[in-house]
């Protein structure tokens, strides 16, 4: 194998393994793609890769050009990937990251040297998405990819994660991955369905609306703007909710195969699970999804050694997704 | 036929406090509107005025979103359980 000119070179081309111990169904294949293989450590950094050159293919951003600001509201991943590659560019990123994050996502965007605006606990991933647009709003001259609204996020997984998945799983019947941004399963899932129609797309989902404390009403809900603007309610055939006990039972069977992954890669093996269980016995099916990342960042949550009881309060007041 | 319906703490003023009641009903729709009916305060919160669940409300039986299955018209019997969820951000 050839040096790498730069450690953002190693984005992407993350390895599929088959997990089909863990299937429900024998029928059934369970294949996982793991996405903390990245340098960064999760899915997000294709995304955070994609909508930087896309801003300086704009001529928004400039490489070596001093005093350059960027500003996202992330719950972590998309923030930790655009951390390292600010770094690397020379680009200044601001965070604006809801208090009840992980300790370990924290110090991941320090290591990067990113700065960190706090936005309140309560509010989640809400909080944080309204305190970066004001301050947007009050500084023109930062740049705001704005992950939740920029075509270049589900542009990463058109171009690269489906693929990917494609191209070593042609044979998959179905694709489950996690409803964040929507960028995954809106770039997924597009090229998939253009490949094979048949294929059907799940999406995952933590409760994240019910845990939310700081909601006032319905009205301060929120729905990525990609997803809406690129039909995503079209594209999806099933959307299910996975709940923190069980998301963190599916994060520990994964290391029953040696799979070391963070805690929203147990929900989504968990959809997949459910979606492995309803395929009619005798019907052969392959069922794929993403582990977003490793396990590393949740490592002082005790996600694995402490008791499940305890460890399922403590999720809910952490945003793991 | 009595089924559990889990409310989100934004929603849970309305109805005393209470984070999971029993409603009657063999379809979401049924369910909605004796919600509605029961509790006057949760009126308009859930459904809108076309009648139609509104925009930032999720509803979930045994975990499947029902925009993808039969929306208000999606079957439920005893012993199912139903979530409203508002939708926020994630990422």
């Amino acid at each position: 194998m050839a040096a790498f000119g730069s450690v953002l070179d190693l984005i992407g081309n993350t390895p599929l393994v088959d997990v089909s111990q863990l299937s429900p169904n024998p029928d059934v294949r369970l294949l996982v793609k793991l996405e903390g293989q990245n340098p960064g450590g999760s899915v997000k950094d294709r995304v955070a890769l994609s909508m930087i050159e896309r801003a300086e293919a704009e001529g928004l951003l400039v490489p070596g050009k001093p005093d350059q600001v960027l500003l996202e509201p992330s719950s972590g991943n998309t923030g930790i990937g655009l951390a390292m590659i600010c770094r690397v560019r020379g680009y200044h990123l601001k965070v604006v990251l809801p208090a009840n994050v992980s300790i370990e996502r924290r110090q991941l965007l320090q290591v990067w040297g990113a700065e960190i605006i706090e936005s309140p606990g309560a509010e989640g991933s809400n909080g944080a998405v309204r305190m970066a647009r004001g301050l947007v709003a009050d500084h023109p001259e930062w740049v705001f990819l704005y992950q939740y609204g920029n075509p270049a996020n589900p542009e990463a997984h058109y171009r690269g994660t489906g693929p990917e998945i494609w191209r070593d799983c042609p044979e998959l019947t179905h694709f489950v991955a996690g409803l964040g941004t929507s960028g995954t399963l809106l770039g997924v899932g597009r090229y998939l369905k253009e490949q094979n129609p048949d294929v059907e797309l799940w999406a995952v989902e933590p409760p994240s609306g019910e845990l939310v404390e700081g909601l006032r009403n319905l009205d301060d809900g929120y729905i990525p703007p990609i997803f809406e603007e690129l039909g995503g309610a079209e594209l999806l055939d099933r959307k299910t909710i996975v709940r923190p006990r069980e998301s963190i039972e599916w994060t520990r069977r994964l290391v029953e195969v040696g799979v070391f992954a963070g805690i929203s890669a147990g929900a989504t093996l968990a959809g997949a699970v459910r979606c492995a269980a309803q395929v009619p016995a005798g019907e052969r099916a392959v069922v794929v999804t993403v582990a977003a990342d490793g396990g590393w960042k949740y490592l002082s949550t005790g996600a694995w050694t402490d008791d499940i009881d305890v460890v399922t309060e403590r999720a809910k007041s952490i945003i793991y997704f | 036929m009595p089924v559990d319906v889990r409310l989100p703490t934004v929603l849970r003023p309305h109805v005393g406090g209470k984070a999971t009641i029993q409603v009657e009903g063999s379809t979401i729709a049924d369910i909605l509107r004796q919600l509605e009916s029961e509790y006057p305060g949760l009126s308009g919160q859930v459904l809108g005025e076309d009648g139609t669940l509104r925009r930032f409300v999720n509803v979930y039986v045994n975990d499947d979103d029902v925009r993808y299955l039969s929306e208000l018209d999606t079957p439920v019997k005893s012993g199912d359980e139903v979530s409203i969820i508002p939708a926020v951000a994630g990422g």
